[in-house]
């Protein structure tokens, strides 16, 4: 049989035998911020659409949660540098190719945004909550009378950031698995996912928990699609390509990503949201729950997976 | 200007005098490497055969690590040499993952850190350490865009290759087969 052995000298840390370069900091992060966008972006849609008082846990309650999990994004993304002194650089310039420097300027804009949107809705958890400085309540008064203006900044910033995370990943050709352009859509579909069924445990009304379920499967029935169009992409591909499919095909990843991700992370939440629709009691944070652990694991695997993909030469 | 790098496979027998010629110039951490060599045996057993390369950087044409870099820490100097600036690079990794050579490692001090060509000898008018040193001679360094330079001249008249060019990168380090 002819066979082909390579061996290299090469023995750097981190990137060989093969790249370890990032670790659990950056899914983390990529799940922190596919979930802000995607909450976020709900709280805008229906401030656009007008319909603000039937979705009030969407618009009020549950973007409360949002400064905080960007916090623990950016902190996660803080950690994983090596030279962390250095961070300001990102803001010292613009570059348009780097999906990175992209990402660095959506969460400048972002992350101050979700704090005004929590402050502007303190009432809603508050309801006696008067700004002391006449600043402050000029500023509050002035975004709630521009409110549609900020929900139209606020839906654009999520769905940048929302892809973002996917494109990071796929930007890198060196790495076969995530050079796809699916990646993107398929992040921001399983933010919006985790999104929605964030809002599910916020909603107080009947209707607004009905709605998102039914969101919530409509996402997850595209997310499958996507998964599946990735791997038949993959499939009619270039050798490493099909190289880095088969580690879901039979390789060492099958069964995390298909138990975790797929059966765990979208198919048993979808079927529990079916039958709450059909009124049959299943409680409410169990497939919330199981649509985010879907949504984190998706990153780790997609992150670690992918890192162990590469150009044999 | 641009500069490039041959490296003779019928020449190179692997004996890593360009790894650590390049780790002495360059102060290269311990336990870490920027030129390495690699063995290809290929065939059907006894019918087999040996490629030995030094590589190293590819100083592309198109370098991904480039692109991605978001604070441009990572950048092209004179003669399409890529380079980092350790006090621009924020550490986040984007452009270790990106290149498909692998040829890019974290510095223990927290930078990116990679081949530069030699470009501090280079300006001085020597040869890059690893070139300088090999006991076989094998390697080739000059301006491709000077016809009379030794890179260009050993590019026409042998055969060569170049690692990975279907992606994309357009790498400047040709092995001669």
């Amino acid at each position: 049989m002819r066979e082909e052995l390579i061996t290299s000298g090469r023995l750097n840390p981190n990137v060989d035998p093969y790249l370890e370069i990032w670790h659990w900091q950056i899914p983390l992060y990529l799940f922190l911020g596919g979930l802000a966008a995607g909450i976020l972006f709900f709280a805008s849609l229906y401030v656009i659409l007008g319909k603000e008082n039937e979705y009030r846990g969407a618009v009020r309650r549950a973007p409360i949660i949002v400064p905080f999990i960007l916090m623990i994004g950016l902190g996660a993304l803080f950690l994983d540098l090596r030279h962390k002194l250095f961070f300001w650089q990102l803001y010292t310039t613009i570059k348009l190719e780097s999906p990175m420097s992209w990402g660095a300027w959506t969460l400048m804009a972002i992350t101050p945004i979700s704090i005004i949107w929590v402050a502007i809705h303190i009432q809603e958890y508050f309801p006696g909550w008067e700004w002391k400085n006449v600043i402050l309540r000029d500023l509050n008064a002035f975004f709630l009378k521009n409110k549609v203006g900020l929900a139209w900044v606020t839906i654009v910033l999520s769905v940048i950031l929302g892809i973002y995370t996917g494109i990071l990943f796929s930007a890198f050709n060196a790495r076969p698995l995530w050079n796809t352009s699916i990646l993107g859509p398929l992040f921001l579909t399983s933010g919006l996912s985790a999104g929605a069924a964030a809002i599910i445990l916020f909603a107080q009304s009947k209707k607004e928990k009905v709605v998102f379920a039914k969101i919530d499967i409509m996402l997850i029935v595209i997310e499958l699609f996507l998964i599946i169009h990735m791997f038949m992409g993959f499939r009619a591909s270039t050798q490493v390509q099909i190289d880095a499919a088969d580690m879901f095909l039979g390789g060492a990843y099958t069964a995390p990503f298909w138990i975790f991700v797929v059966v765990l992370g979208m198919i048993v939440p979808a079927i529990l949201e079916l039958m709450e629709l059909r009124h049959k009691k299943i409680p409410v944070y169990i497939p919330v729950v199981l649509v985010l652990f879907g949504s984190l694991m998706l990153r780790f695997i997609i992150s670690y997976a992918g890192q162990m993909s590469r150009w044999l030469y | 200007m641009r500069y490039a790098m041959a490296v003779d496979t019928k020449k190179c027998v692997g004996c890593a005098d360009c790894v650590v010629a390049c780790q002495t110039e360059n102060n290269v951490p311990i336990g870490y490497c920027r030129d390495w060599i690699v063995e290809v045996t290929d065939g059907t057993y006894p019918q087999l055969e040996i490629e030995i390369r030094s590589e190293r950087c590819n100083h592309c044409d198109n370098s991904p690590c480039v692109r991605c870099c978001p604070t441009g820490a990572s950048h092209y100097v004179e003669g399409g040499i890529v380079k980092v600036t350790p006090h621009e690079c924020i550490g986040c990794g984007a452009c270790i993952t990106s290149c498909p050579y692998d040829a890019r490692y974290g510095h223990p001090d927290g930078y990116v850190d990679k081949c530069t060509f030699c470009d501090h000898r280079i300006q001085d008018g020597l040869q890059p350490a690893c070139v300088s040193v090999c006991p076989t001679k094998c390697m080739y360094f000059g301006d491709l865009d000077d016809a009379n330079s030794e890179v260009s001249k050993v590019l026409k008249k042998r055969k060569f290759k170049t690692l990975i060019p279907q992606a994309g990168t357009k790498p400047q380090v040709y092995y001669l087969i």
